[in-house]
């Protein structure tokens, strides 16, 4: 999936996927894709919230060797 | 994005390093959440606000010897749970290093830097004896209406 900018969060723990994550998403325009990469165990919960809470759209998740990435669409 | 601002306000009264710790991830992780966050420091909640030196100010016997024991900053805290005399906060750093955690002054430094207010409670200072000079730089201070004012309208209330 094409992404306009990529967080690496890898190796970060909470709080910062998602500092970093809102950090990079106020770079971006409405319409953007964001791409995050995390090890964190619990970022696959706490960014599909993250992305509810602030009105992002989530638009697809995936874990390769224990590495979880997101796309998320900038409302 | 969102036109309504949500709010999130704690009140961090403990003044122990996990406490605290747990007290800034949640304020950093709502400012991450677009809130507007209130962090309001009460009785032994306000020792993780002052300098880590020694600020010359005039105080009376009492608010001296409150000043020699309680810890002076966020790196002087111990923990609410097996501190084993100061051993403890060297034992958790040394684990929070480990994985990447960030340390308590790291997270105040990311609040102020995400937009939280740092509030101090005049009230306890003056019990405490802590005097302005004695805190950082870059916080509010006010009393429970302020806090209540910002406290009504936030749907996360936490006292710590």
């Amino acid at each position: 999936m094409n992404s306009d900018k990529i967080v690496d969060a890898k190796g970060m723990a909470c709080p910062m996927p998602i500092v970093k994550t809102k950090k990079s998403m106020d770079e971006l325009r409405s319409g953007q894709v964001l791409e995050v990469h995390a090890t964190d165990k619990g970022a696959k919960n706490d960014l599909t919230a993250w992305a509810k809470s602030t009105g992002h759209e989530l638009l697809s998740t995936a874990e390769e060797n224990g590495v979880y990435k997101f796309w998320i669409k900038k409302a | 994005m969102k036109d309504n601002i949500e709010k999130t306000t704690i009140v961090l009264f403990s003044g122990e390093l996990d406490k605290a710790i747990a007290a800034f991830i949640i304020a950093n992780g709502a400012a991450a959440f677009d809130q507007e966050v209130t962090l309001f420091f009460t009785f032994w909640g306000l020792n993780a606000l002052r300098k880590d030196e020694h600020v010359a100010v005039k105080k009376g016997f009492l608010e001296n010897m409150f000043a020699k024991m309680m810890p002076r900053g966020a790196n002087k805290l111990g923990l609410s749970k097996m501190n084993f005399g100061g051993m403890g906060p060297k034992m958790i750093k040394h684990v929070m290093k480990k994985h990447h955690a960030l340390s308590l002054p790291e997270l105040i430094e990311l609040a102020k830097e995400q937009g939280v207010k740092l509030v101090a409670c005049t009230m306890t200072m003056d019990l405490l004896g802590l005097q302005k000079e004695e805190l950082m730089e870059g916080i509010e201070y006010a009393g429970v209406a302020a806090y209540l004012g910002d406290a009504t309208d936030a749907k996360v209330n936490l006292f710590i």
